[in-house]
């Protein structure tokens, strides 16, 4: 018997109960769709997360002071002022390090002619644009000669550009912070809120020095970030940095260090793994009803089989082999699975198109979500439709055209 | 002179029914040769649905030897059994056993499909052979839009359209009404005489029996000669 003859007896055979092949498609419909869809919400949320990894700067540790103890009085992580430039320059030179971007916080209340606003002040370096991706869209950033000048000069964030200046420019303007007036020579792009939910747009960056000189009166850091040349460099030079601060601040072998490093790296990996689970479970939920359907095949191939014993006796007596017998049956079964496969994958897609525009949730159809569902979906039609398939060609000829 | 068409030496049949062995056919010797046709009458119970399997090779003998047009039936296996019902024997039924909601052409192609005949050849051989049966204008009729004379000559037409060289007829006219068994009776003959179809017909219908060319009786599982 030909390929194309087997193929048309199922295709046959299924039109003849069009109804009831349609119900049992249904239930592959039914899970080859929620696979697609579920997979493409995970993915989503997956795409989300890195998105917003990357808008931090995923390649960078943080090195921070360490913590003060004054009478048996520990008093937390950043309260010793033991970073300073120096050591941020030391760190340029280890092998894999990109960028070095020391900073130092305080707050002001900024004025600008009739108006103010109470805000955070940064001092930074001109590597800060790259260690944290954060551009400016207006105007220019800080460069070195400034730093080394400590020129009164600043960069607005947009929350602190917009409630100063409205629409306005802000480029060329002066404000005031402590006494100390700077001209605007930039602006940052919009950031948005950091993942620990504070506006970051909220801040004004001037040079690193003339902050500690002008506005603090300090000459330490608060924090050095460090930007490496890859994630999985990153882990090495973390241990080489603090070999170098130890050395650099004198730290023997059985002393706390002074300082403390966070590696977002880390961070990073904690949370797409944990986007990574979330998609796999999303998936396998959604397989089971893709199992239920295959087994809603089986159920209904059963019946079929039974039902037509006496036209598989008549096909077996007019010269049917077993093996043709096994394809008709597995043929209706895989084309059942493969059409319920092919229409869930359309519904599947549609599914997740439109519950990204209804509910804003971020969906990325994954190609291969479809390639493994379809695959999958067949793979339920042959190992479904293999049992019935085989009772139908073990069964006697003569047993089966007497059964009525 | 050729092979006879068949040739059973012995034959024995048991099967169990209730956990009861039964010994169904009991030392049978039957010659067919070609253009024969044979009657094999006998009542309810005498072992002829027995005889009928084995000889259209659904299924197999447990002592003697069975030839079909020279070859060893006695110890094949289930393909083979199947190529050779396929090539070589034509059944037809007392209850016709068309496949139901498959037309008529359909059902008369079904055989050739699984010769592996091209669809173009099944169809022209299905047409041509419905035509001869006088069918030529219910081709694409429903069985049971046919009524019982029409459906048993479609029935025929199947068992045909390969050119077997054996006719297996399994009480053919037991459904029907003497106008229309006397129809099918003269089909069966005229095949007979003018093609040297080699027909074996099962019956316990005395008068269905007479059309024949020779009659045996089978009884207890065994096999006489009709007078």
């Amino acid at each position: 018997m030909s390929w194309l003859s087997a193929v048309m007896l199922a295709l046959n055979a299924l039109w003849r109960s069009r109804i009831r092949a349609m119900l049992t498609a249904l239930g592959v419909v039914i899970g080859v769709a929620s696979v697609i869809a579920m997979v493409s919400v995970g993915a989503g949320a997956q795409k989300r997360i890195a998105a917003q990894l990357a808008s931090m700067g995923t390649n960078s540790l943080v090195v921070r002071p360490g913590s003060m103890t004054r009478g048996g009085v520990r008093t937390g992580a950043g309260t010793k002022s033991t970073l300073s430039r120096a050591d941020a320059d030391a760190i340029r030179d280890l092998p894999g390090v990109v960028a070095v971007a020391p900073s130092i916080r305080t707050s002001a209340q900024v004025r600008y002619r009739g108006t103010n606003w109470g805000t955070a002040v940064e001092g930074v370096t001109p590597d800060f644009t790259q260690v944290r991706s954060w551009p400016v869209v207006e105007g220019e950033f800080l460069t070195e000669q400034q730093v080394n000048g400590a020129a009164h000069v600043c960069v607005l964030g947009q929350t602190v550009a917009h409630e100063l200046f409205g629409i306005a420019s802000p480029v060329g303007e002066t404000i005031v912070m402590k006494g100390v007036a700077c001209r605007i020579i930039g602006v940052l792009k919009e950031k948005g809120a950091s993942a620990w939910g504070s506006d970051q747009d909220d801040s004004v960056f001037l040079p690193l020095t003339t902050v500690q000189r002008k506005l603090m009166g300090v000459t330490h850091v608060d924090r050095i970030e460090v930007e490496t040349s890859s994630r999985e460099v990153s882990f090495e030079v973390m241990k080489e940095l603090k070999r170098l601060l130890s050395k650099r601040h004198r730290i023997a072998k059985d002393q706390p260090e002074d300082f403390r490093m966070y590696n977002r790296a880390e961070l990073a990996q904690t949370s797409e793994e944990s986007a990574r689970v979330f998609t796999w479970l999303l998936g396998s939920i959604a397989s089971v009803s893709l199992l239920v359907g295959g087994i809603g095949i089986m159920n209904i191939m059963l019946v079929s089989v039974t039902e037509r014993t006496h036209e598989i006796g008549i096909r077996m007596a007019l010269g049917a082999r077993r093996r043709d017998i096994l394809w008709q049956f597995l043929l209706e079964a895989i084309v059942l699975s493969g059409a319920g496969g092919i229409i869930g994958i359309i519904l599947g897609i549609g599914g997740a198109i439109a519950l990204s525009k209804f509910s804003q949730f971020p969906v990325s159809i994954t190609p291969w979500s479809v390639v493994v569902a379809f695959l999958f979906a067949a793979l339920v039609g042959i190992f479904f439709g293999l049992h019935p398939a085989r009772k139908a060609s073990h069964l006697q000829p003569i047993e089966a055209l007497r059964y009525e | 002179m050729s092979s006879p068409i068949i040739e059973i030496k012995g034959m024995h049949k048991y099967y169990a029914m209730d956990g009861v062995q039964v010994h169904a056919l009991r030392g049978i010797d039957l010659i067919v040769n070609e253009a024969d046709f044979l009657a094999i009458m006998g009542p309810s119970g005498s072992g002829k649905s027995t005889l009928m399997n084995i000889l259209g090779c659904l299924d197999i003998l447990d002592e003697g030897s069975y030839f079909l047009n020279g070859q060893d039936v006695t110890h094949m296996d289930s393909d083979d059994l199947a190529i050779l019902r396929n090539r070589e024997i034509g059944f037809v039924f007392q209850s016709f056993n068309l496949l139901s909601r498959t037309s008529a052409i359909e059902n008369v192609e079904t055989p050739l499909i699984y010769a592996g005949v091209s669809r173009k050849e099944r169809v022209e051989r299905a047409e041509e052979i419905l035509q001869r049966m006088g069918l030529g204008d219910r081709l694409h009729h429903m069985p049971n839009q046919l009524s019982g004379g029409q459906q048993q000559r479609v029935a025929i037409a199947r068992a045909l359209v390969t050119e077997p060289t054996l006719l297996l007829a399994d009480e053919p006219t037991g459904n029907m009404d003497t106008a229309t068994s006397q129809e099918i009776m003269d089909i069966l003959c005229r095949l007979n005489e003018d093609e040297g179809l080699t027909i074996l017909l099962i019956t316990h219908e005395p008068e269905i029996a007479e059309r024949a060319k020779r009659r045996h009786i089978l009884r207890d599982g065994r096999l006489e000669k009709a007078i």
